[in-house]
C-alpha cells in the first residue's frame, strides 16, 4: 500500500511540475489576461464571443489577415460560432472567389459557397508585404498556438498600443507596442471604442473586441477544443473506474504470495 | 525455460506446436518465473512496449493523411486536426506519446542504473536497450521535423550540420543526407520515409531485448541471482501481468491529462509557423528529451569535438558495464554508489535545464561543470569506486529474511522496505 502511494503522489508530482513549470516558463511576461470561456477543464467556447469574434475579424483584421485553413461551413459547425447554416450561407455569399476553368478553359468568378476556404485579402505573401510597408500579416488560423503566451499574448497585443517613451524615435509606419518583441509593431493600432457595430447589443469597447476577436481565434487555432475537454473528462473517469477495479483484482492475486505489492 | 517440454491438449495444437512451437512459447511467456520482489519502477518495461505500440498504430493512421513534401506537409497537418475525423486525437496521442515514450524510457534506464541490471550476466541486454535508445532519438528527431514548422526546419538544419564537423568528409556527408545543399524537399521525403522504418527496427530489436532477459531472468531490487522456478519467483502470469496492467493504468492517466488538456505544453509554439528558411527563430531548442545532450554539445567550444563529446555521452553508457567494476548490483547495498546515483541523477536534470537556456554567461558555466561531471561519474568514479567501496551484507534470497528473520536485526528492517 505504502507503494502505491508512493507512486500515484510521484505521478501527480510529475504531472504538476511539468504542466506549471512549462507554464511559467511561458508566461515570463505579464500579460494581461481575461476570463476566457475555454479555459479550464471543462472550458467551451462563449457563443456569443465567437459570433461577434467573427463579425470583428471580418470588419476590422480581414483586410490584411488571411485565415487559410478555414471554411464557411466551420461557422456552422458544433463547437464553433454555431450560425444557423442559412447564415453561413448569406456570409459566404457576401465574397467572391475564383473558379474555374470551365468548358472553354476560362476561369470565372462566383460567389462563395460553404465549401470554400476564407478570401485571402492578397494573392500571394509578397503582395501583403508589399502592401503593408514590407511586414508580413500572418496568416491568423494557428496564430493563438503559434505564440507563447498564446491568447493573453494576442489580447495584450492588441491592448498594448503606447506613446513610446521619450526619446525614442519611430520610423513612418512602425508603432510603439508594450508587448511586442523589440517594442516596434507595423500593425497600426486596430481597435478604437464603437469600430464596430454588435448585432446582440453589446457595448463595443476595445476590451470587448480584443476579447471577442481572440475568444475566435482561440477557436480557429483548436476548432476540436469543446470535443477534446469534453471526451478528456469522460476518458480520465473511465481510466480511474477501471484502474481501481484492477488495483483490487491485483491485490486479490497477490493475496495468494507472501509480498506486498 | 522451464516449459521446453509443454504439450498442447489438443491434437491440433500438437500437430501446429510441433511445426512451429508457438504454444510452448506462449507457455514459457506465462510460466516465466519472475522476482516476485519486483517493485513498480520495474513496470516500465511493459508500458514502454504499450509506448511503441501506440506510436505504431497511431502513426501508421497519420501516414495516411500526412503529405511528405514541403509545400504541402504543413497544410496535410492542419487538414488532420480540422478535417479528419479524430485527426486531433490521433495526432496529439502521436506528438505527446512521444515524450510519454521519452518519460518512460528515462525511468527505465536510470532504475537499471540504481539496481545494477545492466552488469554481468545481463550486458546484452543492456546494449540492445541502448540501441533501442538511440533508434528512439533518430525517430523522434526525424518525426518533430514532419510537421514542417519552424522549429522543425530549424531543428533539422541545426543537428544535420552537425555532421559538417567531420574533417574532410563533413560536407559530403551533410549534403548527402540533404539530398541538396540545405534541408529541402529531398530531406523532409527521405525523413519521412525513414521516421516510418524506425519503429519496425526498433519493434525488432524489443523483440531481442526481451528473448535477451528471458535467458538469465529478470534483475531485482536486491539484485541477488535468484533460483527459477523458487519460492522468491512467481510466475509472469497472472502476477506480473495484472501489476503491470495496473501501472501501466495510472501512466495512461497521465498520458491522457496531456492529450487532452495540455496537448501542446512540450511542443514549442513556433513550430506552429510554416517553415521558413528565410526567418531564423530566436532561440532553437530541440524537444526537452534531447535537452541534456544539446547542452554535453554546447558546452565544447569546439565544434567537431562537441559533436564527439554528445556521441560520446551514450557510446559510454554501451560500455558501461565495464566501467562498473563493482560485482555488486543493488543500489540499496552500495552507500557511496546510493548517493552518487542521486547526483548523477540531478546532473542530467541540470543538463537538460541548461539545454534550454540560451550557451551563454552563467549557464555556459554550469553546463560546462554539469558536462564534466557526467564524464567523471562513468569514466573516473565507477571504475574506482567498485573496488573501494564497503557494501553492505547481501541476504542470500528474497524470502528467508523475512520469515526466518536474520541474524542482523537491522538487516530485518531493511528488507521489509524492499519486498
Amino acid at each position: 500500500m505504502k507503494n502505491i502511494i508512493k507512486l500515484i503522489y510521484f505521478m501527480f508530482l510529475s504531472l504538476i511540475l511539468l504542466n506549471n513549470n512549462l507554464l511559467a516558463v511561458e508566461k515570463k511576461k505579464e500579460l494581461l489576461t481575461s476570463d476566457w470561456s475555454f479555459k479550464g477543464y471543462f472550458g467551451k467556447f462563449d457563443r456569443g464571443a465567437l459570433q461577434r469574434g467573427y463579425q470583428v475579424y471580418t470588419e476590422v483584421c480581414a483586410s490584411c489577415h488571411s485565415m487559410k485553413y478555414l471554411s464557411y461551413r466551420n461557422l456552422a459547425e458544433k463547437g464553433g460560432p454555431e450560425f444557423s447554416e442559412e447564415q453561413a450561407k448569406a456570409i459566404a455569399a457576401n465574397f467572391e472567389v475564383t473558379d474555374g476553368p470551365n468548358d472553354d478553359g476560362d476561369m470565372f468568378t462566383r460567389p462563395a459557397k460553404l465549401s470554400d476556404k476564407f478570401v485571402q485579402p492578397y494573392r500571394n505573401v509578397k503582395e501583403a508585404m508589399a502592401s503593408n510597408g514590407g511586414a508580413y500579416p500572418p496568416d491568423m488560423s494557428v496564430l493563438v498556438k503559434a505564440r507563447s503566451g498564446g491568447a493573453d499574448y494576442i489580447y495584450s497585443l492588441l491592448l498594448g498600443y503606447e506613446d513610446p517613451p521619450s526619446g525614442t524615435n519611430l520610423d513612418d509606419g512602425v508603432y510603439y507596442n508594450k508587448y511586442m518583441y523589440g517594442n516596434n509593431i507595423k500593425m497600426p493600432k486596430p481597435f478604437m471604442d464603437g469600430q464596430v457595430e454588435y448585432n446582440d447589443g453589446t457595448e463595443a469597447t476595445e476590451q470587448q473586441m480584443a476579447k471577442d476577436v481572440v475568444t475566435f481565434l482561440a477557436w480557429s487555432a483548436e476548432p476540436h477544443l469543446e470535443e477534446r475537454h469534453k471526451i478528456g473528462f469522460r476518458a480520465i473517469i473511465y481510466l480511474i473506474v477501471i484502474t481501481i477495479l484492477v488495483y483490487f483484482s491485483m491485490k486479490k492475486i497477490w493475496s495468494r504470495v507472501e509480498s506486498e505489492v | 525455460m522451464s516449459n521446453h517440454n509443454y504439450v498442447p491438449s489438443s491434437k491440433l495444437g500438437k500437430w501446429f506446436n510441433d511445426r512451429l512451437p508457438l504454444l510452448t512459447l506462449s507457455a514459457h511467456l506465462k510460466e516465466y518465473p519472475t522476482p516476485k520482489n519486483l517493485n513498480y519502477w520495474w513496470t516500465f518495461g511493459g508500458i514502454l512496449t504499450f509506448c511503441l505500440i501506440t506510436q505504431i498504430i497511431t502513426g501508421v493512421v497519420l501516414g495516411m493523411h500526412y503529405v511528405a513534401h514541403a509545400d504541402f506537409a504543413f497544410d496535410s497537418v492542419e487538414h488532420i486536426m480540422r478535417d479528419v475525423n479524430y485527426g486531433w486525437l490521433i495526432r496529439y496521442v502521436h506528438a505527446n506519446g512521444a515524450s510519454m515514450f521519452f518519460l518512460a524510457v528515462y525511468i527505465h534506464i536510470f532504475r537499471a542504473l540504481y539496481y545494477g541490471s545492466y552488469k554481468s550476466p545481463r550486458e546484452v541486454i543492456w546494449i540492445i536497450g541502448m540501441i533501442i535508445y538511440l533508434l528512439m532519438m533518430m525517430t523522434a528527431f526525424m518525426g518533430y521535423v514532419l510537421p514542417w514548422g519552424q522549429m522543425s526546419f530549424w531543428g533539422a538544419t541545426v543537428i544535420t550540420n552537425l555532421f559538417s564537423a567531420i574533417p574532410f568528409f563533413g560536407e559530403g556527408i551533410t549534403n548527402w543526407l540533404w539530398g541538396g545543399y540545405a534541408v529541402d524537399k529531398p530531406t523532409l521525403t527521405r525523413f519521412f520515409s525513414l521516421h516510418y522504418l524506425l519503429p519496425f527496427l526498433i519493434l525488432g530489436l524489443v523483440i531481442l531485448h526481451i528473448w535477451a532477459l528471458h535467458v538469465p531472468g529478470n534483475n531485482n531490487p536486491i539484485g541477488i541471482e535468484l533460483k527459477k522456478p523458487s519460492k522468491d519467483t512467481v510466475p509472469f502470469h497472472p502476477y506480473i501481468v495484472i501489476k503491470d496492467l495496473f501501472a501501466l493504468l495510472l501512466f495512461l492517466i497521465v498520458f491522457a491529462f496531456f492529450v487532452f488538456y495540455s496537448p501542446n505544453i512540450l511542443g514549442h509554439s513556433d513550430n506552429y509557423i510554416e517553415a521558413n528558411p528565410m526567418v531564423t527563430p530566436a532561440h532553437i531548442v530541440p524537444e526537452w528529451y534531447l535537452l541534456p545532450f544539446y547542452a554535453i554539445l554546447r558546452s565544447v567550444p569546439d565544434k567537431l569535438l562537441g559533436v564527439v563529446a554528445m556521441f560520446a555521452s551514450i557510446f559510454i553508457l554501451v560500455v558501461l558495464p565495464w566501467l562498473d567494476t563493482s560485482k555488486i548490483r543493488s543500489a540499496i547495498f552500495r552507500p557511496i554508489y546510493k548517493q552518487l546515483y542521486w547526483i548523477l541523477v540531478l546532473d542530467v536534470i541540470i543538463l537538460g535545464y541548461m539545454g534550454a537556456m540560451p550557451a551563454e554567461g552563467t549557464y555556459l558555466l554550469i553546463a560546462r561543470a554539469a558536462t564534466a561531471y557526467y564524464f567523471i561519474h562513468f569514466l573516473i568514479i565507477l571504475p574506482i569506486l567498485g573496488k573501494k567501496e564497503k557494501t553492505l551484507p547481501v541476504p542470500p534470497n528474497i524470502t528467508d529474511p523475512v520469515l526466518g528473520g536474520s541474524s542482523n536485526p537491522q538487516m530485518v528492517k531493511k528488507k521489509e522496505k524492499y519486498i
